[in-house]
């Protein structure tokens, strides 16, 4: 798996504008990439000094030429991956990038897995768990407000949160463990009420954190939100005119197994990822025809909700069935085409709902920007100051941590002895060690020493 | 003598007859091997030159699992000792600890008499200077006479005597503790050898004239009521002989003692080893923490028949007249007289990454090494390591597979792993934190787990096989029946359950969830049932197993987490440079310390889980 053979990949998100740039990492990098690169200067890459830049073309092996880029060639250890490394930035587009990875390929290299850089980076010991998964979000961010988000992790500003939180827990453990290991010593006692106290602070603390997390979230993987509505109510005139300027992005997500394609908006910073759009667009398609038993699917997947009606027609038996469906759920609600005599109106489905009701026109463009207000004021206000936990693995951790720290309380009300505390703080310390790269017991017994006076 | 001359061909030579050296060679004579015990003193064998005191957590706990394993240093605390203690009552049943006060003379006379009258057991008073050493193989020692004694193997169980020197303020000199000896030449031996040694220091406090004391201003600490033991064996009640006193240092110490530094060995540059943080000097204590007002001393007799106090706490090497001087500021030691001076002592030890997990140096075979000449310190430590060494040269000389205890399954497993995984920086102490399963490693069932292992290894006499097994099938007995004996909520039943402050129950159940309720005895439930007679001891495990299953059931299963890594077998011959994925510190480390499981591996330092990952993936591939 981890082999010393050298992997290519495009770099840049498809479909962004601007240079892109395919990279090759491994041992052969250099020689893959002089197979295809004619520098202008007529020196091969081997020759070349790392970290330099050099210019050149790059040409099919009937010698046509692809593209004019810039390479860049950083050798081990003193690049990203501590391998050998070969940018080449190019100016094309999609197809451009497409053809020059597929030149890399043909000349030896292998096509790169997901995150396969970053893997070997951390293998070869250049980043730290933390580090490589704010690269990875880099690499996914969505827009430039979510890649603030990750470029604030890279500093570690969630690493130091989470630091924070294992310092509180390696403290009490040491206490803990002090006082039985010293029996004789001088270690003050450690009353059940300072135990709850310290612990119910760890749990806001990871409560917090997990608050964070969901919200991160959103701006990782976009909010999830579902256009629902009867047939021709508008969902597509509505997914239109927000996805016909240039604050959409169109991801192929390859690999799965039916052809989605999810659509991301950038409604003032906040990407609103909208499930199914293929199903919305396709006018012909069965899945607009029968609109409540769809719409009773896409609610499930979705975080936020915009549920369409026709201002200019009276509810239908449908509608009403919508708005059975749509209760209790996060719903923003859309009255659509009140550039039309109006038949019903806002106070009319005020009674029906407690949601937030918009009148928009798709022809006129009225309520859109109130309905971009809507949606960042949904997902809240981004302090761009307090950093992210990134992934479902760092949650996944986080979580388990709240589950010991829950079952250390339920021992302790118990009337359990601090041993028994001491085992569930045990797993707590060693879990958000793993987000932190750090070990428990010498880090629990170095704390006794330089907290305790020890010494019998 | 006439020089080189062989004298006699053994085994198993051990080198050193402290703790450590005691318990090696009675196991391995124990285990058939024909054994010599070496000592630079036959008045010295099994001396406690520090503390005259046994056990206490984990170093209790070690106690309990030497003894299971059919060492001596149980039998001989529960023999000797004169005051006995168990530390860390509610705090947990799994932390739990006896230490007890020995009487150091009638110990070592103990000891003595064991080892004196045990068959294929020589005791000898000869300083060896010199390992022989042929083709990477131990083949012999010599003594300072000039003679010889062939083996198979060798265990070096030196002490603090290697190359030791005592530091007391501006006074040095060669030697070991309390006035003997130190072993220089067997260091240069050792080094010739290649092999790594570091310098550690330790010390320890004036030992005061108890006529000259005031007990009316300190604090008395009686003994317990009715203590535990230590050995499985032992069937008699121990019993308390003398109390213990507590009193305190002052402001006018601390003043003594600061006025003072600059005389200290620490700070006049003679000390130069590294001591442990656990036991630090006084004047250490005082500079680490100086808000604190006082530190608690205890004094604590050295023994029946002498006036010797031990002033535990005040571990000292400043110059004796600043000891006279800060002691007489002490309440209770006002009129002190000093018997024998605190000192430092700095001696040789090995770099313990050089030891197999078995004990055996990894370069030269046949050679063993125990105790604090491998960077521990503590009397117990000593001898959990003895023991295994003991065992194994005996596994090595009837080449046998060797004894290696899992972390999972004993506090000596604990020590040996981190000694031979991760080293040591400081003299070693055994700490109940250092054990991640701790709760399945307590001392009620030593016997429980290690037992098994003395009888395999005919360590147990028939008299412990026999305990073990009543132990063990009470244990099931009662366990079954507990499972077997449905209860069904009925008036009367419920009565009586109410009667015996159980509790009524809704609903039918095992007998065994009545045993989970809290303060539910098994006792308490014979009464009423029809529960087999069984022992204490058998009681204590039935409860502890029922009444606190849900954490031992989350350890267990860890435990099997952990196991799965310990099975996989690292080959010794990987040549981890040919791995390139691996992190480079990675390779060196694992190139250096040669792990001999995958889990292993896993607690070296500067071995990441990526690297884990790798060569999981790497032993895959090999397979």
């Amino acid at each position: 798996m981890y082999n010393k053979d050298t992997i290519s990949a495009i770099s840049t998100a498809v479909g962004s504008a601007g240079i892109g740039i395919i990279r090759l990492s491994g041992k052969d990098s250099i020689a893959v990439a002089d197979k295809i690169f004619f520098a202008k200067n007529k020196k091969s890459l081997r020759k070349i000094e790392t970290k330099t830049a050099t210019l050149g073309y790059i040409k099919n092996f009937s010698g046509e030429i692809v593209d004019e880029v810039i390479v860049l060639i950083m050798r081990a250890p003193k690049s990203y991956t501590c391998e050998d490394v070969v940018e080449i930035q190019s100016h094309g587009g999609g197809v451009v990038l497409q053809k020059i990875l597929s030149l890399t390929l043909q000349a030896g290299a292998r096509l790169a897995e997901r995150g396969e850089f970053t893997k070997r980076a951390f293998l070869n010991g250049r980043l730290d768990l933390t580090q490589a998964q704010a690269v990875m979000d880099i690499i996914q961010a969505k827009t430039s407000t979510a890649l603030n988000i990750a470029q604030k992790q890279l500093q570690g500003k969630t690493g130091s949160e989470i630091r924070a939180l294992r310092e509180e827990i390696l403290k009490l453990l040491a206490h803990i463990e002090a006082l039985i290991d010293f029996p004789e010593d001088e270690v003050e006692e450690l009353s059940g009420g300072s135990l709850q106290n310290q612990i119910d602070n760890q749990l806001a603390q990871i409560k917090n954190l997990l608050t964070n997390f969901e919200r991160g979230k959103i701006f990782r993987e976009g909010l999830a939100t579902a256009i629902i509505g009867k047939p021709n109510v508008g969902k597509s005139s509505l997914l239109n005119f927000l996805t016909d300027s240039d604050r959409a992005i169109v991801t192929d997500i390859p690999g799965t197994t039916r052809d989605v394609i999810e659509e991301f908006i950038n409604l003032d910073g906040v990407p609103v990822k909208i499930i199914d759009t293929a199903g919305i667009r396709n006018a012909d398609n069965l899945v607009e025809q029968i609109g409540v038993e769809k719409s009773r699917s896409l609610i499930n997947d979705a975080q936020l909700i915009l549920a369409l009606f026709d201002s200019s027609k009276n509810l239908s038996a449908e509608d009403f069935e919508i708005l059975q469906l749509i209760k209790n759920r996060r719903t923003i609600i859309l009255l659509t085409k009140t550039d039309l005599p109006e038949k019903i109106s806002v106070a009319e489905i005020e009674k029906l709902t407690d949601a937030q009701i918009i009148k928009i026109s798709t022809k006129t463009g009225a309520g859109m920007y109130e309905l971009q207000q809507a949606v960042v004021n949904f997902v809240g206000v981004v302090d761009l100051e307090q950093s992210f936990i990134r992934t479902e693995r760092d949650a996944d951790i986080l979580h388990k941590v709240q589950k010991h720290l829950q079952d250390a309380k339920v021992s302790l009300l118990n009337g359990l002895e601090i041993d028994f505390i001491s085992i569930d703080l045990h797993s707590a310390l060693e879990l958000l060690g793993e987000i932190t790269g750090e070990g428990a017991t010498e880090d629990v017994i170095d704390k006794i020493f330089a907290t305790f006076c020890i010494g019998k | 003598m006439e020089s080189n001359f062989v004298v006699d061909k053994y085994d198993v030579i051990v080198i050193g007859a402290g703790h450590a050296g005691i318990e090696a060679a009675l196991a391995a004579a124990r285990r058939g091997c024909k054994t010599l015990l070496t000592t630079l003193s036959l008045e010295n064998l099994a001396m406690m030159p520090c503390n005259p005191s046994i056990g206490g957590p984990a170093k209790g706990h070690l106690v309990r699992e030497l003894d299971a394993l059919g060492g001596e240093m149980g039998i001989a605390a529960d023999q000797t000792c004169i005051q006995f203690r168990t530390l860390n009552t509610g705090k947990g049943v799994a932390v739990q600890a006896l230490r007890a006060q020995a009487d150091k003379k009638i110990y070592q006379a103990y000891m003595k008499n064991i080892c004196e009258n045990t068959a294929n057991l020589d005791v000898k008073q000869i300083l060896v200077e010199e390992l022989l050493i042929e083709d990477s193989q131990v083949v012999g020692v010599r003594g300072e006479q000039g003679e010889t004694f062939l083996t198979k193997t060798a265990i070096l169980a030196a002490g603090t005597y290697l190359n030791g020197a005592i530091i007391i303020g501006e006074n040095s000199y060669a030697g070991g503790p309390n006035g003997q000896r130190a072993a220089v030449k067997l260091t240069d031996s050792l080094l010739k050898n290649n092999i790594e040694l570091r310098r550690f220091k330790t010390g320890t406090p004036a030992r005061v004239d108890g006529r000259t004391l005031d007990f009316s201003k300190m604090q008395v600490q009686h003994g317990d009521a009715s203590p535990l033991r230590f050995s499985f064996l032992t069937a008699e009640p121990v019993l308390n002989k003398v109390d213990c006193y507590l009193t305190y240092t002052n402001e006018r110490t601390h003043e003594i003692i600061k006025k003072n530094l600059h005389r200290a060995p620490m700070a006049n540059g003679l000390i130069k080893g590294v001591g442990p943080r656990y036991c630090p000097s006084i004047e250490s204590k005082i500079i680490t923490f100086p808000d604190k007002e006082r530190h608690q001393l205890f004094i604590e007799p050295e023994g029946l028949n002498t006036q010797e106090f031990y002033v535990q706490g005040m571990s000292t090497s400043l110059p004796a007249d600043v000891q006279i001087e800060f002691l007489r500021t002490i309440a209770g030691l006002e009129n002190v007289q000093i018997m024998r001076y605190g000192y430092a002592i700095e001696y040789d030890c090995i770099n313990p990454l050089q030891l197999k997990p078995t004990l055996e140096l990894k370069n030269i075979s046949g050679l063993f090494s125990a105790g604090q000449t491998n960077g521990t310190s503590g009397y117990e430590e000593a001898a959990a390591q003895g023991l295994i060494a003991g065992i194994n040269a005996a596994a090595f000389v009837k080449q046998e597979s060797a004894l290696i205890l899992k972390r999972s399954e004993s506090y000596i497993g604990v020590l040996i792993d981190d000694l031979v995984t991760k080293g040591t920086n400081e003299p070693y102490r055994m700490m109940t934190s250092r054990a991640e399963y701790r709760l399945l490693l307590r001392q009620d069932n030593a016997d429980l787990r290690l037992t098994p292992y003395a009888i395999q290894l005919g360590l147990a006499t028939p008299e412990r096989k026999k305990i073990f097994q009543r132990k063990q099938s009470q244990i099931q007995l009662a366990t079954k029946k507990l499972q077997e004996i449905k209860i069904t909520p009925n008036n009367q039943l419920n009565d009586s359950l109410e009667n015996l402050k159980i509790g009524a129950i809704n609903n039918t159940m095992q007998l065994a969830e009545l045993l989970r309720r809290p303060n539910v005895k098994y006792k308490t439930l014979q009464k009423i049932f029809d529960l087999p007679e069984i022992d204490d001891d058998s009681v204590a495990q039935v409860e502890i197993d029922l009444f606190y299953s849900g954490y031992i059931e989350k350890q267990a299963e860890l435990v099997e987490k952990f196991d799965r890594l310990e099975s996989q077998i690292l080959p010794l011959d990987i040549d981890y440079s040919e791995i390139k994925n691996l992190s480079l510190e990675a390779r060196e480390k694992l190139a250096k310390i040669q792990p001999h499981s995958l889990g292993q591996a896993s607690r070296i330092s500067g071995v990441n889980p990526a690297d884990i990952s790798v060569l999981m993936i790497w032993l895959n591939q090999h397979k």
